[in-house]
């Protein structure tokens, strides 16, 4: 193993854990405003998928895709707070997955009926094409540079938003009281709206900004779907700093876990067995960083203060 | 017009053919409709149904379900097929692992069973069954295939298929032909859709070129980062991993990759030149393996039907085990465990008139069958 084989595989592990971040971020938002669990937020990353794929195939322009990909994962997440997230907040947590879990199949099915079954295809824009050279002699992909770059300015301007701005400090009021703050006149509503359709352009955007490296398919949400959970448990629900660290924690330790636990376990069994074990332990490498974290600290790594 | 006319004169060859016997069938289609595996679901559905369609056979009824890729589910649909819509035949599960879930519990009620693709190691051996027909292949076969053609242009491999029961019987397969070093073997998560890690490793391997098994999505997510990691090590993989269900959405990155497959759109013969154009014309795009594995399916089941009654399952199945069928495959014939002999090739990416497609390169197998065929003793 060499050293730029191991610079590599922090970077993807970074750069995994951006991904992640995006979406957790949009999650544990939610859920620390409005204290609700969100499932189909999986689906608002499939729409600004195949929002960016559509229109990047319309106008061969992958940046208007990106843009494409967060008003239509905006518009999508407020209409369905509009329509049916809004009735949901009253409502125990078994009722709101219960129906956010309906969202998913009428996204999914809806996707299916207006563009198929099969994949699209969404390419990388040809200014972030290829590769460029890493101290130590490695190449990394410009495209995976860009995402870690593009997650960094998020997550800067989702700090200055929340801890600078008008609309922070409301949105911090709402997660510590939310009965107090619409009796001092604040339009609740109108926030929870806005609240709701900025996790889904979060969302949107790292639908998009995947779709270009992966397949952009029905059900492509749901995988991500499980790991910004288990981000943001990790990072305490309802704590944005906690769904980054949470994130790049969960990156670097999927990504290292699958690279080194074969490697190791292989000065111990056979190859071809040690690639067997190696790689299902590897699987459950995160779920098992989740239980003992849970075990240590019970609320997560950050726990917001409600 | 022109392809108009072909498919009403093939519909009236095979029409005539099938006048024989007026034998009403109840057939079960099970298969992936919903989800991320629904691609190739459809394809099996439509290719089914253009053999059916073409024969212009009245007799033959298909009840089709969607299992959603989930075992339990597609237990469900066959019980209820069975015991409710009291179909003769069953056909049409895309995954090993649903198949295993269905198939000894119809042929333990009497059913018959004909594979339209998935064909697990388990049931070829000594568990095979005389109602349980694969029309595609055994699971390891494209893989023994890519195994030998290694073999002769590689001295060092990178191998990696998913963790799960096909990913193994996959790189067994491919292990079974290839001789040569292996650099690495590594086994992903299924339904993984990112692949930094592993291409870092096949990077930092030194191998002379990767074997890959990657279905479905999974494949579109590896060859697109691939394609950007800057690796120049060629990838080869079973013809799944670049199949026509696939190929769009992975674009020019696919370009050049060697696979496996027994067909591609431009096999010479009669039958092929007369399916190719046929389905385009019915669903306006080209056929995948999946659909062609389909169609040769319900092409089985048409010309055992003209033979003898479906009521009489020993006779049918019979019938069924002589595979009276033109393949747009060409040669085609079942194995003693009702698994098929028939010619493995090399393919290639191309693009032809802006579309990605397989062209055949050269025969790798001649008349192969598999591993499994001398421990199935029914």
């Amino acid at each position: 193993m060499t050293f730029a084989l191991l610079i590599e595989q922090l970077l993807n592990g970074v750069q995994l854990g951006v991904m992640l971040f995006l979406m957790a971020a949009g999650l544990t938002l939610i859920f620390g405003v409005m204290g609700l669990i969100n499932l189909a937020h999986g689906s608002l990353y499939m729409v600004g998928a195949f929002a960016c794929a559509s229109v990047a195939a319309l106008t061969g322009s992958f940046w208007l895709g990106l843009v494409a990909s967060l008003a239509a994962a905006a518009a999508a997440g407020a209409l369905i707070e509009i329509t049916v997230i809004r009735r949901l907040y009253q409502r125990d947590h078994l009722d709101q997955v219960l129906a956010t879990f309906a969202l998913i199949l009428i996204f999914s099915e809806g996707t299916r009926w207006l563009f198929g079954s099969f994949p699209l295809y969404l390419d990388i824009p040809p200014l972030l094409q290829g590769a460029v050279g890493l101290p130590g002699g490695a190449q990394y992909p410009v495209y995976r540079l860009a995402i870690i770059l593009a997650g960094a300015l998020v997550a800067f301007g989702l700090y200055a938003l929340i801890s600078k701005t008008r609309l922070g400090m409301r949105i911090r009021a709402g997660e510590s009281d939310r009965e107090m703050i619409a009796a001092l006149g604040v339009d609740i509503r109108t926030l929870y709206t806005l609240v709701f359709a900025l996790g889904a352009a979060l969302a949107g955007l790292a639908g998009a900004m995947v779709g270009a490296l992966q397949s952009v398919q029905v059900g492509m949400g749901e995988p991500v779907l499980i790991l910004a959970f288990v981000v943001i448990v990790i990072g305490g629900i309802g704590s944005i700093k906690g769904a980054l660290v949470g994130a790049l924690l969960v990156g670097s330790v999927d990504t290292l876990g699958r690279f080194l636990l074969p490697q190791a376990l292989a000065l111990m069994v056979p190859p071809d067995q040690a690639g067997l074990i190696g790689g299902a332990l590897a699987s459950m490498l995160i779920y098992i960083l989740m239980a003992i974290i849970l075990a240590v600290k019970p609320r997560g790594l950050f726990p917001a203060q409600a | 017009m022109k392809t108009i006319l072909k498919a009403a004169t093939l519909a009236l060859t095979l029409g005539a053919s099938t006048m024989a016997m007026a034998e009403p069938i109840k057939i079960g289609l099970i298969t992936t409709l919903s989800g991320g595996g629904a691609g190739l679901g459809v394809d099996t559905r439509d290719g089914f149904m253009l053999a059916i369609k073409q024969s212009g056979n009245k007799d033959i009824t298909v009840v089709t379900e969607d299992d959603a890729q989930k075992p339990e589910l597609a237990v469900q649909i066959a019980d209820k097929m069975i015991q409710s819509d009291k179909v003769d035949i069953l056909t049409g599960i895309v995954w090993s692992n649903l198949l295993m879930a269905v198939v000894p519990g119809a042929v333990a009620q009497g059913k018959i069973y004909v594979s339209t693709n998935a064909a697990p190691a388990a049931l070829a051996g000594e568990k095979c069954d005389p109602l349980y027909f694969n029309a595609a292949y055994q699971n390891d076969n494209l893989h023994e295939a890519m195994g030998e053609y290694a073999n002769k242009v590689y001295k060092k491999m990178f191998i990696m298929a998913p963790n799960y029961p096909a990913g193994k019987d996959s790189l067994t397969g491919f292990k079974r032909y290839y001789k040569g070093e292996l650099a690495n073997e590594v086994y992903t998560k299924v339904g993984q859709t990112d692949y930094a890690a592993e291409i870092a490793q096949i990077r930092a391997s030194g191998a002379d070129a990767a074997f890959v098994f990657l279905p479905g999505g999974m494949g579109i997510a590896f060859m697109k980062q691939y394609a950007q990691s800057g690796v120049k090590i060629p990838v080869i993989g079973p013809g799944f991993s670049f199949s026509q269900d696939v190929l769009p959405a992975i674009g020019d990155a696919a370009l050049g990759a060697k696979a496996s497959g027994q067909w591609a759109k431009d096999l010479d013969n009669a039958a092929n030149k007369k399916f190719v154009p046929a389905f385009q014309a019915e669903y306006g795009r080209l056929p995948s393996i999946y659909a062609v594995q389909a169609y040769d399916a319900a092409q089985l089941i048409l010309a055992a039907a003209s033979k003898a009654s479906v009521k009489d399952v020993k006779a049918f199945t019979t019938e069924l085990s002589k595979a009276d069928i033109q393949s747009p495959r060409g040669k085609f014939k079942f194995n003693t465990n009702r698994h098929p002999i028939q010619d493995i090739y090399l393919t290639e990416v191309v693009k032809d008139n802006g579309t990605l497609t397989n062209k055949i390169v050269e025969k790798i197998f001649t008349d192969h069958g598999d591993a499994y065929a001398k421990d199935c003793k029914k």
